[in-house]
């Protein structure tokens, strides 16, 4: 048997089809059936939105504005330059936003590491910042790849299953909360994907330079797969496009690699308490082959957990001779970058362990200037001159 | 009343845990496959090794998906019962297995059978829960789970010396950050107190909170202790 060259297998996977026995099923017909027969009210996407295509062709409703902020646990908990660049193109794009204190955690993070939850309570934990989301008129906007997935799943389920819906109602009732479904579960990675020609219009740093490598976050596109956005353009429609799409947009050099269905490794209950099998399998399963196989500046992708597992897991690998030194962000971040955002300021990258030093001197950033402009703000709360910096002093 | 071993096995337990009913064995079974979401979790399974050549756990622990979706589908409740024991706490959860072409979930399997292994308080389920209890402490009390004061030395040595760096300048950095929810240091993102009672509500109307009990004493009797003060103090009766 003679072996075909790498490009010719490659070129038939361009023109990949579907099955169309793998098509998931439209859930908004469900969605609204339930409406009417008066189980729930259904926030709808608001007027002001972009439609983009999923998985099987369906079209999907990204809303631009009047957005409701459900932040992510590690997000804000040690990667807070993430969830500020997430706000900061927001507010750079001139779109209005609620960050708001009526919002926990999905508890997904817990769920799935610890299984110290059942359906009920997670189902009752989602309607509920639903619930809080449409009271104030703005629209949920998913940080987290996981509470994104996460709710997907709760969706499908109370769809499939009156009883967990009257569980769920007697919960709501006892909170005085009306059940409420959104139109559609809208992930940030999305925002950015389906605004990225607005974005990459307000770019002011040249990224062609920089090589990226991009991991797609598992539950973004795994679980409940055929909601996730997709586009024939982007890798033929056999990955997600969102992350890739952006990359692109901004000019990167976007460099593929072997093992990207992989997952990071987080594990969620190992990435705390059993880290060795996170940072083995971040190291040699994702972070080497990149390296190996595309050698890119910086790896980008959309989850707390990703970020957290390929950026925290390089440091002890090195002692084992392990040593990739890639510097690890989101894409928001590194949108955020491209539009002139200041590296510490806004995407706080001081947060983060791998280094990125380099990688900003390839952007053009002078990262000593910054971290003394930094510094100065830092100085000001240390005085006592000021007790917060707000999002005016980040901007002067 | 099931049989311990079925007649044409080579070996008399080949799932191990021979002094264990077998009737116990059975009844955690019957309370996986009785959760909602089993027939929409197994359908079968081809044997193709899909969900273990994507697996992440597969490459690092002696796991494997394809074992738990055959044990579940052939109704094997002795095997069902040791990777009770001994499998599915090395699970990922990231769910890459749902790339079977049979439709199999057996990733949402594991968290049925873990949900399972906690209610039960399984011995097994208390070891893999060691060293988390803060965790949950954390999420259940506070609504968010990571907390930037959680980022010290002690505990994530191995990443780097950037984590002292933060827990030096935690409340500095922690104020340098400009959106005005992100000024907390000991939860991820501040949360008002009345959706703290409503989340408080949630796990305990759903049993949530009771879930604990058999896995971790002390720790169920600290949350329930912070709950129900806090719902006291709201007047509201459980």
């Amino acid at each position: 048997m003679s072996a075909e060259p790498v490009s010719v297998v490659l070129a038939k996977k361009q023109r990949f089809d579907r099955e169309a026995d793998r098509r998931s099923a439209d859930f908004h017909e469900e969605v609204f059936d339930l409406e009417a027969r008066g189980e729930w009210i259904v926030h709808r996407v608001p007027e002001d939105h972009v439609s983009v295509s999923t998985k099987y062709g369906l079209s999907k409703k990204i809303p631009r504005s009047h957005l409701w902020h459900h932040k992510s646990c590690g997000q804000c908990g040690h990667i807070p330059g993430y969830s500020t660049s997430i706000f900061w193109l927001m507010r750079k794009l001139g779109y209005d936003y609620d960050d708001p204190r009526d919002q926990t955690s999905c508890t997904a993070w817990n769920y799935y590491a610890s299984a110290t939850s059942n359906p009920a309570a997670q189902a009752a934990v989602a309607l509920r910042n639903f619930a809080a989301a449409y009271e104030t008129g703005f629209y949920p906007l998913i940080h987290c790849g996981t509470s994104y997935g996460h709710y997907k799943d709760v969706r499908r389920e109370l769809l499939g299953h009156p009883e967990l819906r009257h569980e769920v109602r007697k919960v709501l009732e006892k909170l005085g909360k009306p059940m409420v479904m959104p139109e559609e579960i809208v992930h940030y990675s999305e925002w950015i994907h389906a605004l990225r020609d607005e974005i990459a219009a307000r770019q002011v740093r040249d990224f062609s330079n920089i090589a990226v490598s991009i991991h797609p976050a598992c539950h973004y596109y795994k679980l409940v797969e055929g909601d996730a956005i997709f586009d024939p353009d982007i890798y033929g429609g056999q990955r997600t496009a969102v992350v890739t799409g952006i990359a692109t947009a901004l000019g990167a050099d976007v460099r593929s690699y072997s093992t990207w269905f992989d997952c990071c490794g987080f594990g969620f209950r190992h990435i705390l308490v059993q880290r060795d099998f996170t940072r083995s399998f971040a190291t040699t399963r994702k972070l080497e082959v990149m390296k190996e196989e595309a050698n890119p500046d910086v790896v980008l992708t959309h989850d707390t957990g990703c970020v957290t597992a390929l950026d925290k897991s390089q440091f002890a690998a090195r002692a084992q001779g392990h040593d990739v030194d890639v510097p690890v962000m989101s894409e928001a971040q590194f949108a955020a970058l491209a539009m002139g955002a200041h590296p510490y300021k806004v995407c706080q990258l001081h947060w983060h362990s791998a280094n990125y030093r380099p990688l900003l001197e390839k952007m053009g950033i002078d990262w000593r200037q910054a971290w003394a402009e930094f510094e100065a703000q830092l100085e000001d709360l240390r005085d006592g001159g000021k007790e917060f910096i707000t999002w005016d002093d980040v901007e002067a | 009343m099931p049989t311990a071993t079925p007649a044409h096995y080579k070996n008399d337990s080949p799932a191990g845990f021979p002094d264990v009913d077998p009737g116990y064995k059975h009844r955690l079974f019957e309370q996986v496959m009785a959760d909602h979401r089993m027939p929409d979790y197994i359908y079968g399974c081809y044997e193709c090794g899909i969900c273990v050549a994507v697996c992440p756990s597969a490459r690092f622990y002696d796991f494997s998906p394809r074992r738990i979706a055959q044990a579940v589908a052939r109704q094997d409740f002795e095997l069902v019962f040791q990777q009770m024991q001994e499998d599915i706490w090395e699970c990922s959860q990231c769910f890459s297995c749902l790339r079977c072409p049979r439709g199999n979930n057996p990733g949402g399997i594991i968290t049925v059978m873990r949900e399972v292994a906690i209610n039960e308080g399984l011995a097994t389920a208390k070891q893999a829960l060691e060293g988390y209890s803060r965790i949950i402490y954390k999420i259940m009390s506070t609504g968010t789970q990571v907390s930037p004061d959680m980022l010290q030395p002690d505990a994530f040595p191995d990443w780097g010396p950037e984590v002292k760096d933060v827990s030096v300048n935690l409340d500095l950095w922690r104020r340098a950050l400009p959106p005005e929810t992100h000024h907390t240091t000991s939860t991820g993102w501040s949360v008002s107190e009345r959706t703290l009672i409503e989340l408080y509500l949630i796990w305990m109307q759903t049993g949530a909170l009771s879930m604990i009990k058999d896995v971790d004493e002390g720790l169920h009797m600290i949350l329930e202790e912070v709950m129900e003060e806090r719902l006291e103090e709201e007047g509201i009766e459980i």
